[in-house]
């Protein structure tokens, strides 16, 4: 008998750190890779008879994120202690927000322009502010018995993004962080640095299977250390084959077994089962009486609203209605930021050719972008000057490759394509003396007339490379349709 | 309140209690209980739960940064460092950091 089909469910827990100057309730700096312990003081260390005061500007970029998400946002927010020991918790809780998080519901629409999966709203169970704990160091090279802790880290504003187990494949998980990231990145929330930890990510991980007609859910599994969107991808594959065999010879379901919680290993491609504290899921949540509650009026929400910038899903439908580009264009270019998509909107407006500019910019700006490893504000032609070189390639004034001869040129000197274009002695060849290159190709080589003859079209491709060696404007294109258009006259 | 609850509220709060402090602690806990339990004789169906006992809200600051306290000063306070990080015994025994 063949395996019964099963659905991978997945839910995401995305910890993003604001992009703030000062800690959520402190006037420590948030700087990431100071010197260990420098960026502390009483409150954020845990000293008794220190008072937190929450720092507006995390509280702002918390709701632009969920307005952005489309969540509800609370009128009426408030701020609870999650209790638990650990040495990177000098106090002994964290404060976060329990019953009543900022922003409530909502989604993030995730779409594929390769067509894998069909576009799809995500759903949001809620997104809460929350200060992020310090760091242990595990010095396992120097045989040190000391866990070290730096506590620079405790206190960052983090906020922590919940969704539905919606996310139905890896590739789904991946689309959907991706998504997350670019619009975080647009709406300048956050720099979602996985390397320095600013983006983490959790899933909650289990397996919808059909066995006898009857839909059997296997027990939950939690991953963590989840570093890279790579790692996500992978620990949910390899999540879902496990849980799969696991099924065939135990037969637990979620009735059977409570959530666990595992660890990626990247090294060894495989989740880890983290040995649980006993009964740490016991939080005992309670309202922190050190900070008042926060109250978000319909201004706030609309001053905000006024102020935010195009989002990145926005962008694309625009893109695709005013330059005519297809959603994967538009997607690529998105993708790049905001500066990228906005010299494009120069080129593709100065030259009224968006699919054209489309093309460059994917091709040879972002190859260039990628060759020298540079932003597009480092890119070295002024957006007007590709304006100018793609009017000129569209009005046939030179080709494709020897448009390429003037970007090249371009990279190296501020000039007009129409001077480099004089530079390097480029300009159109008229039709006659064309044909007559052609003409003379042709009864210098009755061989490739023969060989074109019966049937081996290529073989005037050798005649291209002549034809461009005694006229270097000659257009490649243009070449072969006059070659061929002179081989069948004769016929 | 019985002696299991009161172990595993004592493990959470990383208290080590005798045998003989959780019999005692079981009959005081109980009669604190007993106490405060009184409140559950109010009717509170259309009473608003309070969030904090202060009418304040919105208490709130700039988002400025201040210095910080010196590191030899803040870690004195510390039984162990080795002036640049806190030194805690080895925990868990593996290295996976849990992230909350
Ligand atoms: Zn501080």
């Amino acid at each position: 008998m063949s395996d019964p089909a099963f659905e991978l469910i997945v839910g995401l827990e995305v910890h993003v750190q604001l992009q703030t100057q000062s800690k959520l309730f402190c006037g420590c700096s948030t700087k990431f890779g100071s010197e260990p312990n420098t960026q502390t003081c009483p409150l954020c260390t845990g000293m008794p008879g220190t008072l937190p005061v929450l720092n507006r500007e995390a509280l702002m970029l918390s709701i632009k994120t969920g307005i952005a998400l489309n969540c509800e946002i609370a009128r009426f927010s408030k701020w609870d202690r999650k209790n638990y020991f650990y040495p990177d918790l000098p106090k002994g809780y964290q404060i976060s927000q329990f019953d009543l998080p900022i922003c409530g519901p909502g989604y993030l629409e995730i779409s594929d322009p390769k067509g894998e999966f069909k576009t799809k709203k995500i759903r949001l169970i809620r997104a809460h502010l929350e200060e992020d704990a310090g760091k242990s160091v595990h010095d396992e090279v120097s045989g040190s018995a000391d866990t070290k802790i730096d506590l620079n880290r405790t206190g960052t504003p983090l906020l922590e993004i919940v969704s539905e187990p919606d996310i139905r494949s890896p590739q789904e998980a991946k689309a959907y962080l991706t998504e997350l990231k670019l619009l975080l990145g647009y709406l300048n929330v956050s720099d979602c640095n996985m390397q320095e930890g600013s983006l983490r990510v959790d899933a909650n991980v289990n397996l919808h299977i059909e066995s006898n007609g009857e839909k059997i859910a296997t027990p939950i599994v939690e991953v963590k250390n989840l570093n890279s969107f790579r790692a996500v991808e992978r620990a949910l594959q390899y999540e879902s084959e496990r849980q799969f065999s696991n099924w065939k010879s135990d037969g637990f379901t979620i009735d059977d077994r409570p959530k666990q919680t595992v660890g990626w290993n990247d090294s060894e491609q495989k989740t880890i089962p983290q040995r649980e504290k006993e009964e740490s899921a016991d939080y005992r949540y309670f309202p922190d009486p050190d900070l008042v509650p926060v109250v978000i009026d319909g201004t706030t929400i609309d001053t905000i609203k006024d102020t935010m910038a195009e989002l990145p899903s926005a962008i694309r439908n625009r893109l695709e209605s005013e330059y005519q580009i297809l959603p994967y264009d538009s997607d690529v270019m998105v993708n790049q930021g905001r500066e990228f998509v906005e010299y494009f909107e120069a080129v593709a407006k100065e030259s009224s050719e968006g699919k054209v500019a489309s093309n460059w910019m994917q091709q040879n700006v972002l190859q260039i972008m990628k060759d020298r490893e540079m932003g597009i504000e480092a890119f070295p032609i002024a957006s007007h000057r590709l304006a100018n070189l793609i009017k000129k390639l569209t009005a046939g004034e030179l080709d494709n490759s020897r448009a390429k001869d003037v970007f090249q040129v371009l990279l190296e000197k501020d000039l007009d394509p129409a001077v480099v274009m004089k530079e390097l002695g480029i300009e159109a060849v008229d039709d006659s003396a064309l044909e007559s290159i052609c003409e003379e190709l042709l009864a210098m080589n009755p061989q490739v007339v023969e060989d074109f003859q019966a049937g081996k079209k290529q073989a005037i491709g050798s005649l291209i490379g002549q034809a461009k060696k005694k006229n270097p404007n000659a257009n490649p294109g243009k070449v072969r349709e006059l070659l061929i258009a002179i081989i069948e006259k004769k016929l | 309140m019985d002696k299991k609850s009161i172990e595993h509220v004592a493990m959470l709060a990383r208290l080590r209690l005798s045998d003989g402090e959780i019999e005692s602690l079981e009959s005081e806990l109980n009669r604190i209980l007993g106490y405060a339990e009184q409140l559950s004789e109010l009717e509170t169906d259309l009473v608003e739960p309070l969030a904090h006992p202060s009418d304040l809200t919105n208490a709130l600051r700039d988002d400025l940064t201040r210095p910080s306290v010196p590191r030899e000063e803040i870690q004195s306070n510390s039984p162990k460092s080795d002036g640049e990080f806190y030194l805690v015994p080895a925990v868990l025994g593996n290295a996976n950091e849990l992230k909350k």
